[in-house]
């Protein structure tokens, strides 16, 4: 009996059983739906993730001071004796040093309190230059940003995030409009677009950007230090090669070795990283609770490939009189197995599709359909099929023509 | 014994030497055939008669290699099927002999023609083919206009003209028919015995066992089975004492 005649008996068999095959597959459709899912909701948040990494800026390295080996000393980096200045993000800018960076953008940071007449908002100040909204691939949504002169001129102007403005300016537009930070009255010559990222967003719209020179005098800090340089390589390709001219360039101007740098460069890719590593575990944690209900559907397919085969025990031994060998039988019982494992399997992805699609309005989660968890899936579940399938099918495959036939 | 029919000529179909079949359930032990011995030749159509529970239908399990003897020699056509593996005897069941049951065994999910054509799908013969040799099967019995009728739609006599049918559609040598007319009226009946009458007219030899003396006069040779031992082999019409036997 070839393949094709097996499969066509096989499908046949399924259809003539209507209900308990749907019930049969059930199982595997509610563990490979399961496994889509959750799947689908790791990646999903992953690529949140990357997408708002990403929107820091393309092509974008930071410079932060101290280094990864000893966290004391990167927290000691950010206070007073911070290792990264302005010398070092002047240094950098040159192209003759570093000629694959494009631009550079030091900037210092400190939590202020911005107070416009009766209202007063706690929000992170940066200081910085003019190249940092290029760098951070920033958009101003009205108004500008400041000029060289103002960095040069320390211009008690300010630039302020989409948040911040919503709450020091709910009427109104705040172009023109004085903040006073620490006393010193500054005035709002721009807003910056909504960075367009939700959750983790709100400080990148929530902040004050103020020129570097402007925010050492609000602050009372006179030191040249800097809480991070952005560096834009001229392009990905080149991201690589900038890296090697900015480590080797702060390296030589701090005067150590490699092992003792004082400084830290992250690229986007190992700020991905980092944060899928977290992602990654609940992933697994949620796939491992589905992997056990697809674990569960599997045994249904066996449970009821042992019922069938007792009640189909007459038309066994029937076919075995006919001429059916012990391998045809159990061919036949298999591929049953494995045509309700697929097509459990395939339905388990449609139902995956159509929760992926309607999921994220309910939850407010992304959820992202990719190929090769769906391919696995169905995958999966062929195996289930045949894994679960075997022992049904040797059973059948063994009963003698004459037991079989003679079984009322 | 004698065996009136057999003439030296011919092939010897069937051969059981000192047949015994033990039947085991637990501990308890029933032997069903205590030493048969019976040659029957190609072209012979053979009635086993006998009581109930004389041991008919586990010598019919027998021939048709659905069974295997618990000891003795039993040669198929020449070959000695003790010894065939179960894949083995699959294909002589397939390949020369065709069954007619009592029950008729048909498929309820699958219409006559897919029901005659089952043992041709493990004969390897495409699909094409098994539909026109299915056809032809069943219109040699009568039931070219029931085609695509499930079992279900059909009267006993019919379903078992598809049985005869599904026997006939591999041409083997040997049918075997295990009280074929056990379930059927006697109209039906009587159709069904037409029919294992021209399949004999046609060279084929048969073996049919049956309580219904009409049916085994049809038979040109009478085995008589009783307590699991052939007590009787004669030609019909022979003053042939199976009244007091079958009932
Ligand atoms: N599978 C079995 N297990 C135990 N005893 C059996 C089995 N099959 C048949 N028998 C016994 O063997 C004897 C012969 O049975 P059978 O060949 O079916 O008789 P018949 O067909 O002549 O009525 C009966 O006594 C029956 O009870
Ligand atoms: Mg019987």
């Amino acid at each position: 009996m070839s393949w094709a005649e097996t499969l066509r008996a096989a499908v046949e068999a399924i259809r003539a059983h209507r209900l308990r095959s749907t019930l049969t597959m059930l199982g595997i459709v509610i563990g490979i739906s399961s496994v889509i899912l959750t799947v689908g909701l790791g990646e999903g948040a992953q690529q949140e993730v990357e997408d708002q990494i990403s929107a820091l800026g393309s092509n974008l390295l930071i410079v932060s001071p101290g280094s990864t080996t000893d966290s004391a000393g990167q927290r000691g980096g950010f206070g007073s004796a911070s290792t990264l200045t302005v010398a070092d993000a002047d240094a950098i800018a040159d192209d003759t040093v570093a000629p694959d960076v494009a631009a550079v953008a030091p900037t210092t940071s400190a939590n202020v309190s911005l107070v416009t007449g009766e209202t007063n908002w706690t929000t992170s100040l940066v200081g910085t230059t003019t190249s940092w909204v290029d760098v951070r691939a920033r958009d101003l949504s009205s108004g500008r940003f400041f000029s060289q002169t103002e960095v040069d001129e320390a211009a008690d102007v300010a630039v302020l995030g989409a948040d911040t403005v919503t709450e020091l300016f709910p009427t109104g537009s705040p172009v023109g409009q004085t903040v006073t930070v620490n006393g010193s009255p500054l005035t709002v010559i721009g807003v910056l677009a909504s960075s367009g990222s939700t959750s983790s967003g709100a400080s990148e719209d929530d902040q004050a950007v103020l020129p570097i020179s402007t925010a050492q005098l609000v602050t009372g800090s006179s030191g040249t230090s800097v809480s991070t340089v952005y560096v834009e390589a001229a392009d990905a390709d080149r991201l690589s090669a900038a890296y090697q001219e900015v480590h080797a360039l702060l390296l030589t101007n701090h005067g150590v070795e490699a092992a003792d740098a004082d400084f830290t460069i992250a690229t986007q890719e190992s700020l991905v990283e980092t944060a899928n590593a977290t992602n990654e575990t609940m992933t697994v944690l949620l796939a491992g609770v589905a992997a056990i209900s697809l674990l569960v559907g599997g045994i249904g397919v066996m449970n009821i490939m042992l019922v069938s085969v007792t009640e189909r025990i007459r038309e066994i031994g029937l076919r075995k009189a006919l001429g059916a060998t012990p391998n045809a039988i159990g061919r036949q019982f298999l591929v049953e197995a494995s045509v309700l494992g697929l097509t459990g399997g395939l339905v388990g992805v449609a139902v995956g599709a159509i929760g992926s699609q309607t999921l994220p309005a309910l939850i407010d989660q992304p959820v992202s359909l990719s190929p090769v968890a769906t391919a696995g899936a169905i995958g999966t579940a062929l195996a289930l099929g045949i894994g679960f399938g075997v022992y049904p099918a040797g059973r059948a495959a063994r009963l003698t023509p004459i037991d079989a036939l003679r079984s009322d | 014994m004698s065996n009136p029919t057999s003439a030296p000529s011919r092939n010897p179909v069937i051969e059981l030497d000192e047949v015994r079949k033990t039947y085991r359930s637990g501990t308890i032990e029933f032997e069903a055939l205590r030493g048969v011995d019976v040659t029957i030749d190609e072209g012979e159509y053979v009635a086993v008669v006998g009581p109930s529970g004389s041991g008919k239908s586990t010598l019919m399990n027998l021939l048709g290699c659905l069974d295997t003897p618990t000891s003795g020699a039993y040669r198929l056509a020449g070959e000695d099927v003790s010894t065939m593996s179960e894949t083995e005897l699959a294909e002589v069941r397939n390949r020369r002999i065709g069954f007619v049951f009592q029950q008729f065994h048909l498929l309820p999910s699958k219409s006559a023609w897919r029901n005659v054509e089952l043992p041709l799908v493990y004969a390897g013969v495409p699909r094409a083919e098994r539909r026109d040799r299915a056809r032809a099967a069943l219109t040699r019995v009568g039931l070219e206009e029931r085609l695509d009728n499930r079992p279900g739609e059909l009267s006993g006599g019919q379903q078992q003209r598809v049985a005869v049918a599904r026997a006939l559609v591999t041409e083997p040598s040997l049918i075997l028919a295990d009280e074929p007319t056990g379930n059927l009226d006697s109209s039906s009946s009587a159709d069904v015995m037409t029919l294992l009458d021209e399949l004999h007219d046609a060279g084929r030899t048969i073996v049919l066992i049956t309580h219904d003396l009409e049916v085994a006069e049809r038979a040109q040779r009478n085995v008589v089975i009783r307590d699991g031992r052939i007590t009787d082999d004669v030609a019909t019409g022979a003053g042939l004492d199976v009244a007091g036997g079958a009932r």
